[in-house]
């Protein structure tokens, strides 16, 4: 009982439940189909998803970024800190994308320069920098933004596209032409596999890592502050639980936790997958909660399956010898 | 010289500036806030640290096999919750049987986890991702967002926290830290002299080694995560005595100051190295910081901060001065057995 390859393929398996649950979504709501819902679909998540582009490479990397939903947190308490003081909104959103990038370049050190596990580091980034934050915003909301800043989260740009989802797009565009059309993308990968190895070759591990993190942190700002501005204001606890969500969307990808395999591919049919569900739980009027519980579960399941059916597979290779 | 590396480790150097740490901070306090040397401020950290000492005494084992648990917040607000709609509903539930539900629910909770770590071969911070999600909001739906009052706890609970186990001077020790330390010592005993206990530092030194020898490597990693989530469970309970009003946010967060109170007390992220007592000194160390950041009212918007802080500061210093010191360590062994050879 051998399947041709294209059919063992984690990708395949991703498309099959994708069509399933889009089935099941159209037969349950009349309005699933409709260009709202699905602008909307996309609307809701849209700053998980972007963050989940730059959590592939560090995955595939080998290394993991617990810090990026308080870094999200973070850069949108700075851009509305600064602003409550007086100064004018498009610095204080540079200043917070300033502030993220800081953050993640923060991270790199210690684990590309220092050596130590990103596990630990992130840990106490996502700690830390929530902490930061609340010292910055406290227990206060801060609103009163312009329009056009409120704009840019919710009014439709590009016929009912936003302009969140065009970052998105630009975005996936960018990280798939680096990490599959690259030479940084190779070196992703290699290190990945064997940063031993790519260091003996002459790879500037610490650099790339450094660079890595760095990009991170940079986008988990950019995503902050979208998400800011389609709330249209900022709470220290914002984006809170994120890197669940965010770090499921790319192990159900098929991209490997111990880093070196996996590929865009895999990771936008499962952005698409978890969007679909979350939307399709949503209209069959299941909680937030629960729908996070779904969430928590896909994620230990994306890693135990894989593992479930290659032992099984080597138990029925030494079977047939 | 000599003498101070033939009977002192680097790992014990470490605990000890811990301990010094401790003081200079309590004395740093002590000089800023009015009346701080009273017991009641020794009671308010001692009840704070004993919930954080009794997690992060299973945490210590599961960190020493080379794993994390990030699912003990979710574990012990969902047993608080649990035995508290219990000893609610039922008030003449003898007081041990409310203890042995809280632990019992605890101990499957951790199974379930070790289970998937163990024999599912997941990576354990995967797994506890998951489970500290699944765990929250299995307790939000059981619930139904209902709330554990004091009032409708039968009194034994509602008392156990002023409860003092004995009188030292005019210090009283509550019975509830009394249990946090009578655990520490005897998962401190049971870690350094009992075969079952070396088996989770051997696990953890070098899983393959640890295999190569015949020790049982997946039941070491699963009944580490089975204690973690026992003692999780009995936090859970202490966390209803102590609060009395429970939530379906109970113990959010825990997690967190637990990992951080693991490292900042010198027990290795990589495994293999640290111990129980180290714990509870980084349990006490954040308790003392949290409690007096509180009465200090610089706000307690400046504690995560510190926190981060504190856990990026543990794990560098483990990496950066530990390891030299560890090389000096054996660069003098090595001399002193040269010599030794050398001489008839």
């Amino acid at each position: 009982m051998t399947l041709p390859p294209i059919l063992r393929r984690w990708e395949t398996l991703l498309l099959v439940l994708l069509v399933a649950i889009g089935a099941v979504n159209i037969a349950w709501s009349p309005f699933y189909l409709g260009v709202g819902n699905i602008v909307n679909l996309f609307q809701l998540s849209i700053e998980k998803i972007i963050v989940a582009l730059t959590m592939t490479l560090i995955i595939v990397n080998g290394e993991i970024d617990l810090s990026v939903a308080s870094v999200m947190g973070l850069s949108a308490c700075v851009a509305a800190y600064l602003f409550h003081a007086g100064i004018a909104l498009p610095w204080a959103l540079l200043a917070s994308l300033a502030a993220g990038a800081a953050a993640g370049a923060f991270n790199g050190f210690w684990v590309a320069y220092v050596g130590l596990p990103s596990l630990a580091v992130t840990l106490a980034g996502l700690i830390g920098y929530r902490g930061i934050a609340r010292i910055l915003v406290e227990d206060r909301a801060y609103g009163g933004f312009p329009d056009w800043f409120n704009a840019l989260g919710q009014q439709p740009w590009i016929g009912p596209v936003t302009v969140s989802i065009v970052v998105f797009l630009v975005m996936f565009a960018g990280v798939a032409v680096v990490l599959h059309g690259s030479a940084l993308g190779r070196l992703v990968y290699v290190m990945g596999n064997n940063v031993q190895a790519a260091r003996y070759s002459g790879v500037r591990v610490k650099r790339v890592k450094l660079l890595l993190f760095t990009a991170s942190g940079t986008v988990a700002a950019l995503a902050g502050l979208l998400y800011a501005a389609r709330l249209g204001s900022v709470r220290g606890d914002m984006a809170v639980g994120f890197e669940l969500d965010i770090i499921t969307i790319v192990l159900l990808g098929g991209v490997s936790i111990f880093g070196g395999s996996g590929n865009l591919v895999g990771v936008g049919l499962s952005i698409l997958l978890i969007l679909n569900l979350r939307n399709g739980m949503g209209l069959a009027n299941i909680t937030g909660n629960t729908q996070t519980s779904v969430i928590g579960a896909l994620l230990v399941l994306s890693v135990l399956v894989p593992n479930m059916a290659q032992t099984l597979h080597t138990k029925w290779k030494g079977r047939e010898t | 010289m000599r003498w101070l590396q033939r009977n002192i480790r680097p790992e014990q150097i470490r605990e000890l500036s811990l301990l010094l740490l401790i003081v200079v901070a309590v004395l740093f306090f002590g000089s800023l806030i009015d009346g701080y040397y009273t017991s009641r401020t020794f009671n308010r950290i001692a009840a704070s640290v004993a919930i954080i000492t009794v997690v992060a005494v299973g945490q210590t084992l599961v960190v020493l096999t080379r794993s994390i648990d990030l699912s003990v917040g979710s574990i012990a607000g969902c047993t608080a919750y649990f035995a508290g709609s219990m000893a609610a509903a039922h008030h003449d539930l003898p007081p041990l049987a409310v203890v042995l539900i809280a632990v019992a629910l605890g101990a499957v909770m951790g199974a379930i986890n070790g289970v998937l770590v163990a024999w599912g071969r997941v990576p354990s911070i995967i797994v506890t991702l998951g489970s500290l999600a699944i765990y929250r909001g299995i307790l939000i739906d059981y619930s139904g967002a209902k709330t554990v009052t004091t009032d409708s706890l039968p009194a034994w609970i509602v008392d156990l926290p002023r409860l003092t186990f004995v009188t030292i001077g005019n210090l009283d020790i509550r019975a509830m830290f009394a249990l946090a330390v009578a655990i520490v010592v005897l998962f401190q005993i049971g870690t350094s002299f009992l075969n079952v206990g070396r088996q989770f530092y051997a696990m953890g030194s070098n899983p393959d080694a640890a295999h190569l020898i015949g020790l049982p490597t997946r039941r070491i990693v699963f009944s580490a995560f089975l204690l973690s989530g026992a003692l999780s469970g009995l936090a859970g309970f202490m966390f209803l005595a102590r609060f009395g009003n429970i939530t379906v946010e109970a113990a959010r967060g825990l997690e967190l100051q637990v990992v951080a109170a693991v490292v900042v007390g010198g027990v290795n992220i990589f495994g293999g190295s640290g111990t129980v007592f180290g714990a509870m000194l980084g349990a006490i160390m954040i308790g003392t910081l949290e409690q007096s950041l509180f009465r200090l009212q610089i706000s307690e918007f400046w504690r995560d901060a510190i926190l981060g802080l504190l856990i990026l500061l543990a794990v560098a210093s483990d990496a950066v001065i530990l390891d030299r010191l560890r090389a000096l360590w054996a660069r003098t062994d090595l001399k002193l057995v040269t010599r030794a050879e050398a001489e008839p």
